[in-house]
């Protein structure tokens, strides 16, 4: 599903140069569950970013779903945000001005979904992640453990191939933590593809496999039994 | 991408931020009602100035012959000058550049009579152009034409009131009346702002009055129009060469102050057309730095909007929307509210002079007005810089990446 090869990105900040990603190799399969992991700094973010279109590589290749991602114009890469990903963020990112139902139906509008179907699918997923109840509801009625659910809700509204979570559990108390990691592992056993970033160990675990990074390079790639999440809840 | 669909996501920003929609709409609404009451006060102070000062034509000169008061080339003191024909030719052919018209006048008193009215009035000898000169304005036939000159006809033009006193409540065209014994036929009635006195004279061609006389070719007073283009200083120009053409013409002394005089409108008029033209530099002044400060309000207004707004735009892209789309949400906002925004402006300035109408006369603002084609361009600007001025934020916004935009302060 994800094929990286010797990937390196550096930040120019003024004159001096910082390298983030040394040369990176990492390949994700269809229906893999992993957990990037390492120090504040390491670039776990940076990784993500690009992986999402979020940002551009320097060198190396990056191929998804069989489609290389290269000349990543604007406009093109909005196109493939849509269509193949979906996106989790430690702050929630929800417009504040609309409501859960419109936020969720927002990728939708993007894909040109006619209106009525687009408020009934966005319905149909905040269901799956027990909200529906709270779609009339704008994000600042909400609780934090919520307002991650409806971040999840959107990010699945468009139906991506890869869902990407950047401290997706950061801005949460534990319980809640598990709650939220519980609705993702449900979405990994539908089939579809997470990658979790995260510095906190239980979370990782709740992964099927541990990506660790250090000072721009993966210094360990290991499969883990996964635990399930419902064992803490 | 101007779909209904499209529209309802705009409606929807523009409903649910209630502040920023009304505060770039009130600087536009504002800033045209400031302009258009401005202005129509401006040009109502025109107005009211204009009609004060402005009866006659003002770039007009009046030649009168004089007595000399000092012997030249071998004429005692005190001789009299007369004009002649030949002098209205030779102006003519010596000064064409500065030259618009020109027009003797021959003063006469007589007594007119139709039928048993009878009644004495002033009578003037003139060309055609006096009508230009005294703004004569025809309420019925026409004025003295060049044909009437040639032909030396017994025509007259009269006054609305010579006609009011000779004919009673009955047309006087066509009729003839007989002025000093002589019948000339009513060819034209007309009227004149300058009061009850010149609309109590007659208009004879002064050929005709000339041939009347004895066949002679004196002319009692020059009476001539410059070419407003010449400008104040063109004016003292030309009113100091033609002085010193007519002395050396009819031999008087280059510096005898009384041989002939000029007297030109432009003197008195000069103060009038300056504090006229300050006026209407204020207002000209006003309204531009009015439009300027409502477009810098709209900017600044956008500037704000868009970057608090930087969030929002950089989710929407997470999510995938195009830099284009991203700036036709921006745009079609911005011009929606100002487009609704200046017609509120437009109309309810519009208003405020309606109502103003002649309140404020005793405060010299008569009849305050915009013309609509200025008060429309006034909207088009405000409309055009406002989608400018989203614009240029809303491309920079565009071009942010979405992560810059999503990253945590
Ligand atoms: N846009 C940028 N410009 C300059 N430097 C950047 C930029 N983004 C990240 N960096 C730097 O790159 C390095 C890696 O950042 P990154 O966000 O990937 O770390 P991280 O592993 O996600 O850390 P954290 O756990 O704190 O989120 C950091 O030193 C960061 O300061
Ligand atoms: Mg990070």
């Amino acid at each position: 599903m994800i094929a990286i090869k010797d990937l390196h990105k550096s930040y120019k900040m003024g004159s001096n140069v910082l390298h983030v990603l040394k040369g990176i190799n990492f390949n994700v399969e269809e229906g893999e569950m992993v957990a990037i992991m390492g120090s504040s700094g390491s670039g776990k973010s940076t990784l993500l970013n690009i992986v999402g279109m979020l940002d551009l590589l320097d060198t190396g290749s990056y191929t998804l779903d069989g489609v290389p991602i290269v000349n990543l114009n604007e406009t093109k890469a909005a196109k493939y945000r849509n269509k193949f990903l979906g996106f989790i963020f430690q702050s929630f990112n929800l417009i504040n001005y609309k409501t859960a139902l419109e936020n969720v139906a927002l990728p939708l509008y993007y894909q040109r979904v006619p209106k009525k179907e687009r408020d009934e699918k966005a319905l149909q997923y905040l269901t799956k992640v027990g909200l529906a109840n709270w779609a009339t509801h704008l994000p600042s009625e909400l609780s934090g453990g919520q307002k991650q659910r409806v971040a999840i809700a959107r990010a699945l509204a468009a139906q991506p191939k890869v869902l990407l979570a950047d401290e997706p559990t950061g801005a949460l108390d534990s319980t809640t933590s598990y709650e939220v990691m519980q609705l993702l592992q449900e979405i990994n056993d539908e089939g579809k593809t997470l990658l979790v970033v995260t510095h906190e160990e239980d979370i990782a675990k709740m992964c099927k496999r541990i990506v660790q990074l250090k000072d721009g390079v993966i210094i360990e790639d290991k499969k883990v039994n996964q635990i399930r999440a419902s064992e803490y809840v | 991408m101007f779909s209904s669909d499209n529209w309802q996501e705009i409606f929807q920003t523009i409903k649910k931020n209630k502040l920023r929609t009304f505060l770039s709409g009130f600087t536009i609404t504002l800033g045209l009602l400031i302009f258009i009451t401005l202005l129509g006060l401006g040009n109502g102070l025109k107005n009211s100035f204009n009609q004060f000062f402005m009866d006659d034509a003002t770039n007009t000169m009046f030649i009168f012959p004089g007595r000399t008061s000092m012997p030249y080339k071998g004429y005692n003191v005190n001789r009299t000058i007369q004009f002649k024909n030949d002098d209205l030719a030779d102006i003519q052919k010596n000064f064409p550049f500065y030259l618009e018209y020109i027009t003797p006048r021959i003063f006469r008193n007589g007594t007119v009579t139709f039928n048993n009215e009878s009644n004495s009035y002033s009578y003037v000898g003139v060309s055609p152009a006096h009508q230009v000169s005294e703004k004569t304005i025809m309420m019925k036939g026409r004025y003295l034409n060049d044909l009437d000159v040639k032909e030396k006809t017994k025509y007259a033009v009269i006054g609305r009131l010579v006609e009011k006193d000779l004919f009673k409540d009955k047309s006087a065209l066509g009729e003839h009346v007989i002025i000093n014994n002589t019948a000339y036929k009513v060819i034209g009635v007309f009227q004149d702002e300058g009061g009850d006195n010149e609309e109590r004279r007659i208009y004879v061609p002064y050929t005709t009055l000339q041939l009347i006389e004895k066949n002679t070719d004196d002319i009692n007073q020059i009476v001539l129009a410059y070419k407003p283009e010449l400008g104040y200083a063109g004016a003292m120009l030309f009113e100091e060469k033609l002085t010193k053409f007519l002395k050396e013409k009819h031999e008087i002394a280059p510096d005898d102050q009384s041989g002939v005089f000029v007297r030109n409108i432009a003197d008195n008029m000069n103060d009038n057309q300056q504090l006229s033209g300050v006026l209407t530099l204020i207002v000209t002044f006003v309204g531009i730095g009015t439009l300027i400060a409502g477009v810098i309000g709209i900017s600044n207004i956008m500037v704000f909007v868009i970057k608090e707004r930087t969030k929002e735009i950089g989710v929407r892209k997470a999510l995938g929307a195009t830099p284009f789309s991203i700036i036709t949400m921006i745009l079609q906002e911005s011009i929606f509210i100002t487009l609704i925004a200046g017609y509120i402006g437009l109309f309810l300035g519009i208003f405020v002079l309606k109502m103003i109408g002649d309140k404020l006369e005793d405060y010299f603002i008569l009849n305050p007005y915009i013309d609509l084609g200025t008060a429309i361009t006034a909207t088009i600007i405000l409309i055009l810089f406002g989608a400018l001025a989203g614009y240029v934020p809303a491309k920079r916004a565009a071009r942010i990446q979405p992560i810059v935009a999503l990253r945590d302060e």
